[in-house]
């Protein structure tokens, strides 16, 4: 017998906003070990910021967020520290730093967190960057690459210290179709060969369909989760009105 | 552990243990060695008695087998293989690295019409400034009146403290070096005309403008190549609007009205710290110093002081603003022209100091 994956990400009863005003209100949800999991909605439904508590760059109002069993809130710097060296993001825009050439990026955090010899980390920056499709350009800086090729670079940083879940904010923003469609493959095959737990924020539907196994769909009006589960399932079976207008783009809606 | 065999025709790389966070430098270097004197072999894998890889075996194997056509990884572990593959899969090749190399005279050429093109730049902003300015005068400028008082905001009262601070410290100086010397002669009491001469003709104004030059000029270059980062300036430019008009006449203008103030400021302050060195060090009473310094202060000095102050203003806001609208799109090119930006404007107002003075000499003023 197969064993059920466990979940890497618990979060329980969260809530966050800014003043008097309630952003999200108690959100669960969990996030199976190896999954592809995507957290859509529309704009403004609180995705972002609900991946910004998820990384530990906002606090939830209340709630708990477990990452691999363990509290991310724990009041252990070092225990937190150890928490996040197993998460490997990547922003809308890379955000790699333009002061350092790719190598120089990716070298970063192993320079940090491993006592690594410096030809093994050159060994380990090159094979990231050609993981991504970026063999070559380790002496590239970020000014001198395009903006598809610089979130590969951001994929490639993220995965440096191969960590146990990836966070990826809007990935396909700003891409076009063949540039996000090879990125969405990319996600799939570190996925099956790394094994690496994906949480992606999008609101794009193809790149939702072609690679989320999971999923959650956040509502701004109601500030709360309306439905859950693998997108083309919930494409089939939409458990709501809402869910069923966001993953048909409206079309039903309006015809 | 890592080792290799030889065969005909190719060479086996034998994978054994666990080889997590493997770093053994001597047996990869021995490998490496092996791989590279057989080019043309076929690479091959044993991977039966391996435990456990993470990244760095997946680096070290794709090490040895970037660049070569004839790799078997079918006896590597499946997930391992797929990762090598996927990493030896190229997308696309990097562009191929220019060569760099010049001679001194094409670095000379090269220096020559950067340099021209740099100056020729720098006119034709000052030029369209000017325009601006016209536009302005004529009711034209497309300014927005709210900018217009936020720059002036920030540079009128808001400057008043450092300023103030700066000029007494120096009007302090300039008393206390004077007075050493002029204890020697007995004229102790000159010091209240140094003082008054030195602010009002010179000092005051360019204290005023290196405080200025460093608060609001840099201020001005970083606000501008922050939006041209982001892609602001971009917008104003296909939108039509003259960038001079929306983003520069508002600075300009406000630095030019201050700082003729605070060149007044500046002024007033060094001549306050004066009195201090001379009440309180060399013994005089107010009156007597107050005396001395209103001798000394003529009314074509002051103007002088307020002249330059106004022309610095100037200077300080285009020098902002150019390197500004000039900068890169990167966060570097932000720290790059806001430090462009100071060191220009206060290079600019010691030759404009200089170019002033001998005009005015040269008119007996």
């Amino acid at each position: 017998m197969i064993a059920e994956p466990k979940n890497i990400i618990e979060a329980t009863d969260l809530s966050f906003g800014y003043g008097d005003f309630m952003l999200m209100k108690n959100i669960s949800f969990a996030v199976k070990e190896h999954d592809i999991f995507v957290i859509m909605g529309g704009s403004g439904c609180g995705k972002s910021t609900l991946l910004h508590i998820l990384t530990g760059l906002k606090k939830a109002a209340s709630g708990r967020i477990k990452i691999d069993g363990k509290n991310l809130w724990t009041s252990d710097q070092t225990l937190r520290k150890d928490i996040m060296t197993d998460c490997g993001i990547l922003y809308q825009s890379g955000a790699l730093f333009s002061s350092m050439t790719l190598a120089e990026n990716i070298a970063m955090p192993l320079q940090q967190y491993t006592d690594y010899s410096s030809s093994l980390i050159k060994e380990l920056v090159s094979l990231k960057l050609a993981l991504v499709g970026l063999a070559g350009f380790e002496n590239f800086y970020p000014s001198e690459i395009s903006g598809g090729m610089k979130k590969r670079a951001g994929l490639a940083r993220a995965l440096a210290l191969d960590p146990k879940i990836v966070y990826c904010d809007e990935p396909s923003a700003g891409l076009d179709p063949i540039s996000s469609h090879l990125l969405d493959d990319l996600f799939i095959e570190l996925n099956q060969s790394l094994g690496t737990t994906f949480v992606i924020v999008s609101h794009e539907l193809p790149s939702i369909f072609a690679v989320a196994n999971n999923s959650v769909y956040l509502d701004a009006e109601t500030k709360s989760i309306k439905g859950s589960g693998n997108p083309k399932e919930l494409l089939k079976n939409p458990p709501n009105e809402k869910v069923k207008e966001f993953l048909t783009r409206g079309e039903n809606i309006h015809a | 552990m890592l080792s290799c065999q030889v065969l005909t025709g190719e060479v086996k790389v034998i994978l054994e243990g666990n080889l997590c966070s493997y770093d053994n430098e001597a047996e990869k270097a021995q490998i490496y060695a092996t791989i590279a004197e057989q080019k043309k072999s076929k690479i091959s894998f044993d991977a039966k008695k391996l435990t456990d890889w993470d990244s760095t075996t997946v680096g070290f194997l794709y090490k040895l087998s970037k660049g070569r056509k004839e790799i078997d990884v079918t006896s590597l572990p499946k997930d391992l293989a797929h990762l090598l593959q996927l990493a030896l899969k190229v997308d696309r090749k990097p562009p191929e690295a220019k060569d760099e190399k010049q001679d001194f005279f094409e670095k000379v050429g090269e220096n020559s019409i950067n340099g021209y093109k740099s100056f020729c730049q720098g006119v034709s902003f000052i030029k369209d400034s000017m325009k601006s300015m016209l536009r302005l005068l004529s009711g034209r400028a497309i300014m927005r009146k709210v900018d217009f008082l936020f720059a002036l905001e920030g540079c009128s009262y808001q400057a008043v403290g450092i300023i103030s601070l700066i000029s007494f410290m120096v009007g302090l100086i300039l008393a206390f070096v004077g007075a050493i010397q002029m204890q020697t002669f007995g004229v102790e009491i000159y010091v209240s005309s140094l003082v008054a001469i030195a602010m009002t003709r010179i000092m005051g104004a360019i204290m005023a403008g290196i405080v200025m030059s460093g608060r609001t000029g840099a201020s001005y270059a970083a606000t501008i190549g922050t939006m041209q980062v982001n892609e602001e300036v971009d917008a104003l430019r296909t939108m039509g609007i003259p960038i001079t008009d929306f983003l520069v006449l508002p600075r300009i203008s406000a630095l030019m009205i201050t700082m003729p103030f605070l060149t007044m400021l500046s002024d007033l302050m060094g001549m306050i710290g004066g009195a201090v060195v001379g009440t309180v060090m060399l013994g005089f009473s107010i009156d007597e110093y107050w005396q001395y310094t209103e001798k000394a202060l003529k009314m074509s000095n002051f103007l002088l002081g307020i002249l330059h102050g106004f022309v610095y203003g100037y200077i300080i806001a285009l020098c902002g603003c150019y390197y500004g609208v000039h900068c890169g799109r990167n966060a570097d090119s932000v720290g790059v022209a806001t430090t462009k930006a100071v060191v220009a404007s206060i290079v600019w107002m010691i030759v404009i100091t200089g170019i002033l003075t001998v005009i005015i000499e040269e008119a007996g003023a």
